[in-house]
């Protein structure tokens, strides 16, 4: 399969020397985001998880003991109600993992149900799937291991049989282990998942949860509900008898927007991944998420389209890798791929700083062009190294201000710097005034925080910042044990002269608003991040051959995630030569039917007369078969036209543009409004 | 009815609540008078074949319900049944707890009353029997029945009896009672294991435990907390936390709050105004020059009376989109996504699908949501949503 993929990669490509390599860096970085994507989702699911392990093996267990209580309690199906929220296509990845786990640590027998599964058309066939799902799956994860149980063809499936065969494989299973340890005597629990319970049918669950009830005392069952909106909808697709069978206990898991958080923060956030997107892209993938989805899987679905786009299209991506591979890489670029980077805004800027013999040398002497890469490619490394940890930074400052100018989370932050040069936005001037207003604690703590992050970085500008941070921190540690007092002073025996002088003195400088230590120190430190900030989080665009890293293209990612089936439609009813791949702009009588038809019927209004529409087509038509204008026939309705004019209007219908009405004979209506 | 031997009456039909002891007396009686019969729950028989298979399974074992075919009719069944009955020597009237014919009493347990259930095509008349549901005193005997072993009857019966008193008026579901009574005996009896009060102190009893059976009523019974969960509380805590703990305690009711994207919401307002909204007050909420209308002007007679009490009314996509377009602040491209997201909306089950599933008939929605939920989105995007909606003119 790889191989095809390949081939289909190559294929088309532009400057086919080095797809090969494109490929492979490209297949590189994927397999790097899908596992890091992968770690992190099961990172993030863990403690939700365990405690849904937690909640079945304590059920199972209380319901082995028999004492006084337990027997007396009516029996209750266990029920763990798992608050997933909305956004659906993320959920299979936590079920999956979900049931893995649970057949790992706490019962083989594990069954997933969909509503999908489950939809018949009747009420009738629906129930019976229910109730079969369940019961083939868990025969399923049998049919390799052992012998399956005998069930009779002509047999149905029922939660009986299901039950018989649980007691038989539990027997089997305490007479081999008997010699071991006769006490345990285990009962798995039979756990099964309701993937997205609002999508069931409420009479269906009703009656599959009073069946399992009356095999509860047999069928140690475990329910796993998952609800997308909120918990309340149990009690809406349940009325009390039905609700009274179950022992619900909630378990919600973490939001989407964390979940994205994270995502961006481990993957975009990082210079360990060298390929970038750039803020319009980047806008484009946020907004699909917070106004469509909510689904992180399609977030990451839209950088991994990036990402094959930016590799296919963009000859230079083979220098989007690390720093040894790309300074090998640039050695071996073909005449061709030079004259590109030359080619390049960003390098063109760059070559116009240069002094002129320089400018002269860049664009004739390859090697030099190659030496100049090599250097512009390392600082684009450190670039990137150095930006992240004091974009960072900056959050940590700017993220609990009040009503925050700056953004509440990073990725708001993030497309600020990726648009322009941030100390140029309003924002940052007002956050930077808020950020000056601080008290001493706040102050010192967020400072605190900033030496944490930058701890972390290794590049040799980050350690001396943290160097130059750490002496300012304990500056402000300092201040708290020598506070110097101008009262002091006046402690000295001085004359009434002397004392007035120095009174009046303090006064006025107290007038004057002379700063206090801690306020000049906290000047200081405001100048140092804004330093940092100027020097460090420029906005991509203004690096040399940032094009290599950067993917910037965010139509094709919108056209490609946005689909606007609509749109396409009219622009290809409206100028069909867009797709028929020739010249002409505009509707003229030699394109196809529908478009004349459609082309006609903008001009109506509400209603349509179909003869009226008949007459016009015809007329249309008939110029394009080059007929005399003059000629008895012309216009004339045949049979031919009669029958395209009929396919044509009803293909309109099919799209939805018209209708037929009862209002009034022999007419349609159009269900669009607006003329040509 | 009768010695075995004889011709038994071919129905009975017996019924009355839950709990009130129908199965119970049908297995003693069954046990007692050693019949052979066969009993079938009618829920779980989806189909008829499964229902004939659960019978024939029952009084002859396997072999027999193999002999069915595989959608075996009601003469299958017979014939099936014929033959078993030449072959077995047993010769005695079966009772079937459900459905068919032959020298067979079928008895019938039901919650409902035989009206609802008599078919419109004429029948022969089942014996009706009826349960009664049991009276408090009843219930408390029953429920006494079930003394902790370690302790003694007549302060269980105390118990039971404080029990009840909470909650006689709202539950007579012996089935849930016995429940509840377990769940709280515990805490019933922790005064007297740390020795505070006597076994005969009812009255100190009684004000230990009924704050706590009030709660209980409040919470478990409706299964706001999980009996696990109560359950864990009762050891963890000790009285005043409880009930502090209560308060904070959110119930499955409380969590309202749904976390939808941008879009989503507003599609979702727009479905509530199109619901709640007559169509002929687009106009004068929409659009930005409609002149002044007042309400008293369109007023129809029998509009009188609030939407709100009305309930939804069906609107068509159309309207829909157009009065999303209208309310959303942005310019918004006609995406898939869009459409896509109203049916998920549908599958949510905020919104509701009024007509049949094809898309080409310009589909009619309602929306599903209630007025409070409604408002908490709209406060999310900013939105005045009590402005644009006709009842509160």
């Amino acid at each position: 399969i790889l191989g095809e993929i390949r081939d289909y990669f190559v294929q088309g490509c532009e400057d086919a020397e080095s797809s090969e390599i494109r490929f492979r860096l490209c297949q590189e970085l994927w397999d790097e985001i899908k596992t890091d994507t992968e770690v992190l989702q099961d990172e993030l699911n863990r403690t939700i998880l365990d405690s849904l392990l937690d909640f079945t093996r304590k059920c199972s267990s209380t319901r082995q003991n028999s004492d006084w209580t337990s027997q007396m309690r009516a029996s209750e199906i266990p029920t763990a109600a798992l608050m997933l929220g909305v956004n659906v296509p993320d959920h299979d990845m936590t079920f999956q993992s979900l049931s893995d786990m649970l057949k790992q640590s706490v019962s083989p027998h594990v069954a997933s149900v969909q509503a999908k599964e489950c939809g018949g058309k009747g009420f009738r066939d629906q129930s019976e799937i229910i109730l079969c799902s369940p019961h083939r799956l868990c025969f399923k994860w049998y049919e390799n291991v052992e012998t399956s149980p005998r069930v009779h063809r002509s047999m149905h499936c029922s939660l009986g049989i299901l039950c018989d065969w649980y007691t038989a494989r539990t027997k089997v299973g305490a007479q081999t282990t008997a010699g071991v340890h006769t006490e345990t005597w285990i009962q798995p629990p039979v756990v099964i998942i309701f993937k997205d319970l609002e999508a069931f049918n409420p009479r269906v669950l009703q009656d599959f949860i009073l069946i399992c009830s009356q095999y509860i005392d047999r069928l140690p069952l475990t329910f796993i509900f998952g609800i997308a909106t909120s918990p309340s909808t149990i009690q809406h697709m349940l009325p009390h008898s039905v609700s009274s069978l179950l022992c619900i206990e909630l378990f919600q898991s973490l939001s989407c927007t964390q979940h994205l958080a994270t995502v961006i923060d481990k993957l975009i956030l990082a210079s360990r991944i060298h390929f970038k997107l750039n803020g319009k892209v980047m806008q484009v993938l946020i907004g699909v998420f917070l106004y469509h989805d909510f689904s992180v899987r399609n977030f990451i679905k839209g950088l991994q389209l990036a990402l094959l786009e930016h590799f296919h299209s963009q000859p230079l991506s083979v220098l989007c890798c690390k720093k040894k591979q790309a300074l090998f890489n640039v050695t071996q670029l073909s005449k061709p791929n030079l004259d590109r980077i030359r080619q390049l805004p960003s390098f063109k800027r760059y070559v116009e700083k240069q002094e002129a013999q320089e400018q002269v040398n860049l664009m004739t002497d390859d090697s030099h062009l190659k030496e100049v890469c090599q250097q512009l490619i390392k600082d684009l490394h450190k670039y990137h190294k150095n930006y992240y940890p004091i974009l960072r930074c900056l959050h940590t400052l700017t993220s609990s201000l009040p009503r925050y100018p700056l953004g509440k989370q990073i990725r708001e932050l993030y497309l600020i710097c990726l648009a322009k040069n941030v100390w140029e936005n309003e924002d940052y001037q007002s956050a930077m005034k808020l950020v000056k207003m601080l008290a001493k604690g706040e102050m010192v703590s967020l400072l605190q925080k900033c030496v944490e992050i930058l701890q972390l970085s290794k590049s040799k500008k980050m350690k001396n910042a943290l160097v130059q941070l750490e002496e300012l921190l304990a500056k402000f540690k300092q201040l708290d044990t020598s506070i110097p007092s101008p009262i002091k002073n006046l402690q000295k025996k001085t004359d009434l002269f002397q004392l007035q002088k120095t009174l009046l003195e303090m006064n006025e400088s107290r007038r004057a608003k002379r700063l206090s230590p801690f306020e000049n120190l906290r000047n200081e430190a405001l100048e140092f991040i804004d330093n940092l900030v100027k020097s460090h989080l420029s906005p991509p665009e203004s690096q040399p051959l940032y094009e290599v890293c950067y993917y910037s293209s965010s139509a094709t990612v919108r056209r490609h995630l946005n689909a606007t089936p609509r749109t396409s439609i009219q622009a290809a009813l409206s100028n069909p030569y867009y797709y028929l791949q020739s010249e002409d702009g505009t509707v003229s009588n030699t394109a196809p039917d529908i478009c004349i038809a459609y082309k006609l019927h903008l001009e109506c209004g509400r209603l349509i007369n179909l003869y009226d529409w008949l007459e016009a087509y015809s007329t249309v038509v008939s110029a394009a078969e080059g007929n005399d204008q003059d000629s008895e026939n012309f216009g004339k309705v045949d049979e031919v036209k009669h029958a395209r004019f009929i396919r044509a209007v009803s293909a309109l219908e099919f799209l939805g543009f018209i209708k037929s009405t009862k209002q009034k004979t022999d007419h349609v209506a159009r269900l669009t409004w607006g003329g040509c | 009815m009768g010695q075995p031997h004889q011709y038994s009456y071919p129905s009975i039909f017996i019924y009355g609540h839950r709990a009130s002891g129908k199965s119970h007396v049908m297995h003693v009686l069954m046990k007692e008078l050693e019949l052979s019969h066969a009993t079938v729950s009618c829920v779980e028989c989806v189909s008829i074949a499964l229902l004939f298979e659960q019978v024939l399974l029952s009084f002859f074992g396997c072999d027999a319900a193999s002999l069915l075919p595989r959608s075996p009719s009601l003469s299958d069944f017979v014939r099936v049944y014929r033959q078993q009955c030449s072959q077995s020597p047993a010769k005695q009237t079966r009772y079937i707890v459900s459905a068919v014919e032959d020298n067979v009493t079928v008895i019938l347990l039901s919650e409902i009353a035989w009206d609802k259930f008599r078919p419109n095509t004429g029948c022969f008349e089942p014996l009706l029997l009826h349960f009664p549901d049991y009276s408090k005193s009843e219930l408390q005997q029953i429920l006494s029945q079930n003394v902790h072993p370690s302790y003694s009857a007549g302060f269980y019966s105390a118990y039971i009896n404080i029990l009840l008193g909470v909650f006689y008026s709202v539950c007579r579901d012996l089935r849930e009672l016995r429940h509840l009574a377990a769940l709280n005996f515990s805490k019933f009896c922790e005064p007297l294991a740390e020795g505070k009060v006597k076994e005969t102190d009812t009255h100190k009893l009684w004000k230990h435990i009924e704050p706590h059976l009030k709660k209980a009523m409040q919470t478990v019974y409706l299964r706001e907390v999980s009996s696990l969960q109560w359950e864990q509380m009762q050891k963890e805590y000790d009285d005043v936390d409880l009930l502090h703990l209560f308060c904070l305690l959110k119930g499955l009711s409380a969590h309202t709050h749904v976390e939808l994207p941008y879009y989503s919401k507003f599609l979702l307002i727009a479905a509530y105004l199109a619901s709640y909204n007559p169509a002929r007050t687009d106009k004068r909420f929409f659009l930005k020059h409609h002149g002044k209308i007042r309400k008293t002007n369109f007023l129809k007679k029998n509009e009188k009376t609030s939407n709100h009490l009305l309930g939804p009314k069906p609107f068509p996509l159309d309207r829909l989109l157009a009065i999303f377009y209208s309310v959303v602040d942005s310019r918004v491209a006609p995406t898939a996504s869009i459409f896509s997201q109203i049916s998920s909306l549908v599958t949510l089950q905020l919104l509701a699908q009024v007509s049949h599933d094809d898309q080409l008939d310009a589909p009619k929605y309602k929306c599903a949501v209630s007025l409070d939920f409604i408002c908490a989105i709209a406060r999310t995007v900013n939105f005045d949503i009590v402005k644009y909606l006709y009842d509160f003119l």
